[in-house]
Formats: C-alpha cells, sequence, structure tokens
C-alpha cells in the first residue's frame, strides 16, 4: 500500500520535531522514496543510529506499507 | 536450534556476510543487486545468504539487528549496516579502509 509523502514527514516530524526533510519519489509511485534528512537528534551518533531513529519514527511501517525508502542523515 | 542461534552461527563463520534478496549472480532487489556489486567491485570474499528461501531467517535477521530491511551486511560479526549506509561508505571509501583495517582485502 503507497504512502503519501506528506504522511512520511508527518511520521519523521512527530518523533524528530527539528527535522528537516526532503523527500523525492523516485519512480512516481509513492511506493519507492529518497529522504534526506538532518536533525540535531543525529549528532555524535552513529549512522546505523541515525536510520533506526528515522526507522523507528516510521512506525513499523518501513518494510511493510513502504518497500523502499533510501535514506541520507546527517546532524545540524 | 532457534533462530537466533542459527543467525548468531552464520555470522560468527563468516567473516563478511550478507543478508540478501536472490543471490550476487541473480539479486531479486535493487538494493540487495547495490551493496552485492560493491563487495564484488572491492573484491571482498563473502557469504551470501539469500532470505528469500528461509523466511525464519528473513525476519529473524531483522529482529537480530533490529533493523527493518534486507540486505544487512555484517563484518567480524557486526552489523555495519543496509544499502544506504553501505553505498556511502563505499563512496567515501570508508569501506575499503573498514576491509584492509580487518585484513580482508
Amino acid at each position: 500500500m503507497p504512502l503519501p509523502i506528506e504522511e512520511i514527514k508527518e511520521l519523521i516530524t512527530s518523533s524528530i520535531p527539528d527535522a528537516t526533510i526532503e523527500i523525492k519519489d523516485l519512480a512516481g509511485d509513492s511506493n519507492h522514496y529518497s529522504a534526506k534528512i538532518s536533525s540535531k537528534v543525529f549528532n555524535g551518533i552513529s549512522k546505523i543510529e541515525q536510520h533506526k531513529l528515522v526507522y523507528k519514527s516510521l512506525k513499523g511501517k518501513m518494510g511493510n506499507e513502504l518497500h523502499a525508502l533510501s535514506i541520507t542523515t546527517e546532524g545540524k | 536450534m532457534d533462530i537466533k542461534s542459527e543467525i548468531e552461527n552464520i555470522i560468527n563463520n563468516s567473516e563478511v556476510c550478507l543478508f540478501m534478496k536472490g543471490v550476487p549472480e541473480a539479486p531479486q532487489c535493487g538494493f540487495s543487486m547495490t551493496v552485492s556489486n560493491i563487495l564484488k567491485n572491492l573484491n571482498v570474499n563473502y557469504k551470501a545468504i539469500n532470505v528469500l528461501e528461509n523466511e525464519e531467517i528473513r525476519n529473524g535477521i531483522k529482529v537480530y539487528s533490529d533493523w527493518p530491511t534486507i540486505p544487512q551486511l555484517y563484518i567480524k560479526g557486526e552489523f555495519v549496516g543496509g544499502c544506504d549506509i553501505i553505498k556511502e561508505m563505499f563512496e567515501k571509501g570508508e569501506l575499503k579502509e573498514l576491509l584492509k583495517a580487518k585484513n580482508l582485502i
């Protein structure tokens, strides 16, 4: 089931309020996205931990409703 | 043997392990293909585990690493990342350095 960009942004922002989020719909099918996210919460933690925070904000949708979301994270 | 021990066995018995969809010669997902191509490019020997052949491992590995997606790369027993992280590390030359530091290439 496709997940609209706005819904992804809301989910991420609800867990990471200061996040600056840039999402691209790669295939135009609301199912393959790339997201660039920066936040202060990423400062000083590993890439794995950064991506886990993003996955957690998506509340189990990653790997299910959301098949393909390529993530780039950075601190602020 | 429970699935966690089975996964630990796999990870501890090969220095570089890639849990992927499909096999390196015929990946079944673009993300899995990206990581297996990176490993081929770096000329590193690795064990590929096709999670599509084993539903228990497919789910178990996600629980094991607390990571919701496949592929997953393990080096010397340690989870290093999924497709995005591995790609970024490769592009920055960090993956090569890590493999060199661990005497794997």
